[in-house]
């Protein structure tokens, strides 16, 4: 086994600042090496491969790994991201986002980057709050939960995000956890090799602004919830009993070409007929 | 018994305990400076549990088929530039 911490020490960029930034306990980290391994196990060039982050912990993660990075504003990762795919569609884009920056405040780019089918990958780190910015609730807190700027609990229900993805039309949507890492690995590895938006929503705990308001003792039993809560789509399905369980799995795999190749083909079209024309 | 060497980095290592609390063989424990330490590396069955699940790559096993005769050296020091 000891060629997976040998492989991502391989993939980082070991001038940058180590150890991570992340708090202790936090799940970027586990994500951050699914994403090194599933690149890997694809056999992609590190030069072909572009991670686009947006603001928040999960921001950072594009500092860490060397492959192309850009760090964008906040809410506006899928932005660049489509930006880059449609200058260079040989590229693999990967726009990695938190909830708050994939639901909140760039909730808009997600849903129309999965209408139009931009042949992104959007990796979701959702923790269920605010993190970076000091633990304010965000449209993925569950309902009841605590924050600190909803110190009587949440009012507002929360976003599924595999639901909202999937009415909104993208060619694949999945949901794993940083405590199910083989699957995950197998999910993100699945998305980054599907043509069309494919969003990856990655569970992970975060035991400093989430956990410690909402009952837990310790960021190991964060990771003993997710074990408890989460199971796969289809023993979820048959289960009578649903509350407090999320499911695990991939969700939708719809075969939609991505608008870069919808737009080649649209290009292409025009110039023989203009060429048929003259 | 197995030969498995385990090394955990402590440089590296923030003590979260994920490793020590989810062992099947009980190979971790957290330290009083806080950092994970090999406690029982004779049980390690390389399970595959650990090397995946820390959050900060401090984790290494090296299986018994290709231990090697020297450690493994640790990964570059990390050097003072900010992000």
């Amino acid at each position: 086994m000891a060629e997976i911490t040998q492989l991502i020490h391989k993939y980082l960029r070991h001038n940058k600042k180590f150890p991570l930034v992340f708090c202790p306990g936090c799940g970027h980290g586990i994500v951050l090496g699914s994403l090194v391994r599933s690149v890997h196990a694809l056999g992609l060039n590190k030069d072909d491969v572009v991670i686009v982050a947006g603001i928040g912990c999960s921001g950072r993660i594009a500092a860490y790994v060397d492959f192309n990075t850009v760090h964008t504003t906040h809410g506006r990762a899928l932005t660049v991201a489509t930006g880059i795919k449609m200058a260079n569609p040989k590229l693999t884009v990967i726009a990695v986002m938190g909830d708050g920056d994939a639901f909140s405040i760039g909730g808009n780019h997600l849903i129309h980057a999965a209408r139009r089918n931009i042949g992104v990958t959007a990796l979701v780190l959702n923790n269920f709050i605010y993190g970076m910015t000091g633990g304010q609730c965000s449209s993925t807190t569950p309902e009841g939960a605590y924050s600190h700027t909803s110190p009587m609990g949440q009012l507002e229900s929360a976003f599924d995000i595999v639901e909202l993805t999937k009415a909104a039309g993208a060619a694949g949507v999945s949901r794993g956890t940083v405590y199910h890492v083989k699957e995950l690995d197998a999910l993100v590895a699945d998305a980054l090799s599907r043509p069309g938006f494919n969003l990856v929503e990655a569970l992970t705990p975060c035991f400093t602004q989430y956990g410690r308001g909402n009952g837990f003792k310790s960021a190991v039993e964060m990771f003993r919830w997710l074990k408890d809560s989460c199971l796969p789509i289809e023993r979820f399905e048959k289960l009578e009993d649903r509350t407090g369980k999320i499911p695990l799995g991939s969700f939708v795999r719809r075969d939609i070409p991505g608008l870069e190749t919808r737009y080649a083909a649209m290009c292409e079209g025009v110039r023989r007929k203009k060429g048929g024309a003259a | 018994m197995g030969r498995n060497r385990v090394v955990v980095y402590p440089d590296w290592c923030k003590g979260c305990g994920i490793c020590a609390a989810f062992c099947p063989k009980k190979v971790f424990a957290v330290g009083l400076d806080g950092k994970a330490q090999v406690v029982n590396e004779e049980a390690c069955v390389n399970c595959g549990f650990c090397e995946p699940h820390c959050p900060d790559f401090a984790v290494m096993v090296i299986p018994e088929n290709d231990v090697p005769e020297t450690p493994e050296p640790a990964p570059t020091e990390a050097k003072e530039e900010t992000l």
